[in-house]
């Protein structure tokens, strides 16, 4: 009897599963229209709302599939980073801040969900750039590559009566053709005489005569430091600076001249960047690439399900409600984690639905065996599952070993760390948990609760 | 069904696929994608195709069109050794000038370091992978030998994957590229897989009746596990040989290794690992 009630509560655990993945799956908007003969039927389904939230925490945000660059169209920028000029002690932050100013310079594109990645292959640092959507490359390049509008403005003289109208760019409107790619880098330091923190700028050769020439015609007067057009500071000249060496002083915490300091370095890019290999796919190939990809699956699907059916009948019909099940639990942990959909991903999926009924097939040709040694069905059924379990924790254990080996969650140098490689892991890695699920419990609760309806017959 | 008795069949069938193999990769080597040459490749859809136009286009550039490949539908892909940024947009004008409907499907260029890293890392992986295997295998089995065996039939598959890939490139221009590498890497997943299947069953026979030689239960769990080994590379079949079938160009030769080490994998379950392992036993009897 408890087992019975087991049983049943595993059942109505799958049911459950089922429903909130097909509910995770269920396309925003499907419309229906029936037109047949007097019947006419037009709705439109939408998926509700699943936004929900315990505390301030929202569970579900997003579970719009993400789709890679292959399948839904971009480009993809990759660059060298040069580190040969800085120290080893300061080259974290150099990398940090290199990240925080690309990062903000592809924001100016406004497209959503764009990636960029710092990736270490021994002891060489690369810049990678995913932006989705975004064709035209030779745009992508050029704004990225290109330094940030970091430019020095200096004060003119405004008459008093137009001083109420005037904006800060009618102020400082002289031009001392000073901006980011001549500034080398900014550092906070702390004056020794009154101990406060100071920001100070290094210029290169050029920008050294340039801001000779600024602060001899400034004297005493202001230097506004712009950084993309909004006004970050405007410290007052005090001496003709022609080393190139300056430092703006005034009242700073160490925080503020922390951030002063990160945000010159922004526009001034502190680590060179070599553009080593781009890629740009346009939305049409990806989406043919996807549109047949699924075609695929759906067609080898098909046959599979056949196929158990015509090798194994009402089991193999179990087996295939199974392995729907596994699309949809699958497809929800790709939209929960999420894990981005890639070309290969996706071969991935498709090839590991036909290993997910390789459970299947060991329970069931082991059943065959039993009921041929003439135990009766229900008793020949259990023995199955309970001896097919050895080989399928043994075989699929290796799988396991190989996909980490892959997926190399350390970090490892030696390993790879490609995000190619990583993704297949994955992939391979949560078919190899969701089959087995879907491939023992499922279908064994599935037959068991089938049983029982028979011999109460 | 006394299968062991082909052993010697299956060595000799072993051997040519892994000398064919061999002879390739040494005389016709690989055609290696621009994911390991570098260089840039430049798929568009040109309605009015003419292989002398385009070439002339680009040979005014100084560039080389080293390889065009109709791929269906007007789209064609170009090869060149590589083409910068500030080359393309001046190419981009032109090809407009001349072809007004002409469509950019994909454009990217590569520097050969990467591939390069990648096939060093893969091959770490499959070392460090057999090493893990071995390990794993020979405890649960508490038997080296069946680690071994696993182990070498996983190499013996991949090996041979490798190897007409390189065939397949000689005569039908399969390209070696970074799908390639994922493939293979599902080789060795599968290639196991199955593996440990059959010697799950020898254990199981084993236990059962321990006198037996391991000669006749190595015949008789193949013999169990064969329909089993079938019904599921065929369900695995069913799957990729549509993706062969109706998943487009850039698929086909992915799904072709893919299956490739699929029916490998099977065949050398039988074919390789467990005549290893017998191989293995007689002679640390002998010892």
């Amino acid at each position: 009897m408890t087992k019975r009630k087991k049983t049943l509560r595993n059942f109505w655990v799958i049911v459950a599963i089922t429903l909130f993945c097909s509910l995770l799956n269920f396309p925003n908007e499907l419309p229906i229209k029936i037109h047949f003969k007097n019947i006419n039927l037009e709705h439109t389904f939408y998926r509700p709302n699943l936004n929900f939230k315990i505390g301030s925490f929202t569970p579900i945000k997003n579970i719009n599939l993400k789709y890679g660059l292959d399948l839904a169209g971009g480009s993809s920028l990759l660059f060298d980073i040069d580190t040969s000029g800085v120290s080893s002690e300061n080259l974290p932050s150099a990398l940090e801040s290199l990240k925080n100013n690309i990062e903000r310079r592809v924001n100016l594109f406004g497209v959503s969900e764009t990636t960029v990645q710092i990736n270490k292959q021994q002891d060489k640092y690369r810049l990678q750039v995913d932006l989705p959507g975004v064709e035209n490359i030779n745009d992508a390049v050029s704004l990225i590559g290109t330094t940030a509008k970091l430019s020095f403005k200096g004060e003119v003289e405004i008459p008093p009566e137009a001083t109420e109208s005037a904006t800060v760019y009618d102020l400082f409107a002289k031009d001392t053709g000073i901006n980011g790619s001549h500034l080398k880098r900014s550092s906070v330091e702390i004056n020794t005489k009154n101990s406060q923190p100071e920001v100070s700028l290094e210029f290169n050769d050029e920008g050294s005569n340039l801001f000779a020439q600024a602060t001899k015609e400034l004297l005493n007067k202001r230097i506004a430091i712009f950084l993309d057009d909004y006004p970050i500071t405007a410290p007052v000249v005090q001496s003709v600076i022609t080393d190139g060496k300056a430092s703006i002083s005034g009242n700073f915490t160490s925080q503020s001249a922390k951030e002063l300091s990160a945000q010159l370095n922004a526009g001034a890019l502190p680590l060179s960047i070599k553009l080593v290999q781009q890629s740009q796919i346009g939305a049409t190939l990806g989406q043919d690439s996807l549109n047949k990809g699924i075609f695929a699956g759906v067609v080898g699907l098909i046959l599979v399900s056949l196929f158990m059916i015509a090798n194994y009948g009402k089991l193999g019909l179990i087996a295939d409600i199974g392995l729907i099940i596994y699309g949809l639990i699958t497809l929800s942990l790709y939209r929960l984690i999420p894990v981005t959909l890639t070309f290969p991903g996706i071969v991935g999926f498709i090839l590991s639905i036909g290993m997910a009924v390789d459970s299947n097939i060991l329970i069931f040709e082991r059943f065959k065996e039993e009921t041929r040694k003439g135990k009766d069905w229900n008793i020949a059924l259990e023995s199955a599952f309970g001896r097919a379990w050895d080989s399928i924790k043994d075989a699929n254990t290796c799988t396991i070993i190989t996909g980490f080996i892959l997926f190399n969650p350390f970090n490892w140098s030696f390993l790879s760390t490609s995000g190619m490689v990583r993704g297949f892991a994955l992939t391979l890695i949560l078919g190899i948990f969701i089959g087995i699920f879907t491939g023992v419990f499922v279908t064994r609760n599935l037959l068991r609760v089938f049983i029982r309806e028979k011999n109460k017959n | 069904m006394n299968i062991m008795k082909l052993r010697p069949l299956f060595f000799i069938f072993s051997l040519i696929l892994l000398l064919s193999s061999l002879f390739s990769i040494i005389f016709w080597k690989f055609k290696l994608s621009i994911d390991f040459t570098g260089g840039t490749i430049w798929e568009l859809n040109l309605p009015e195709f003419s292989e002398d136009k385009i070439k002339e286009v680009f040979s005014k550039s100084n560039l080389e069109v080293k390889e065009i490949n109709f791929l269906g539908n007007q789209n064609y892909s170009l090869k060149f050794n590589d083409i910068s940024v500030e080359q393309k947009t001046g190419l981009d004008k032109t090809l407009k000038e001349l072809y007004p409907d002409s469509k950019e499907l994909k454009f990217e260029t590569i520097g050969p370091i990467l591939g390069r890293e990648l096939l060093k890392k893969t091959i770490t992986a499959v070392i460090l992978s057999s090493l893990f295997l071995f390990l794993f295998i020979g405890r649960r089995f508490r038997d080296l030998s069946f680690g071994a065996g696993a182990v070498l039939a996983m190499l013996h598959d991949t090996f041979i994957l490798v190897g007409s890939f390189s065939i397949l490139g000689h005569f039908f221009g399969a390209e070696f590229d970074s799908l390639f590498v994922t493939a293979l890497l599902t080789t060795l997943s599968s290639s196991v897989h199955d593996t440990v299947v059959t010697f799950d069953r020898i254990r199981e026979l084993k236990r059962q009746s321990f006198q037996k030689d391991w000669v006749s239960l190595a015949n008789e769990a193949i013999t169990e596990t064969l329909t089993r080994s079938i019904n599921n590379s065929m369900t695995i079949i069913f799957m990729l040989a549509s993706l062969v079938l109706l998943g487009g160009t850039t698929t086909r030769w992915f799904a072709a290794a893919l299956l490739i080490g699929v029916i490998c994998g099977t065949y050398s379950s039988i074919g390789v690992a467990i005549p290893l392992v017998l191989f293995f036993k007689k002679y640390s009897k002998k010892k």
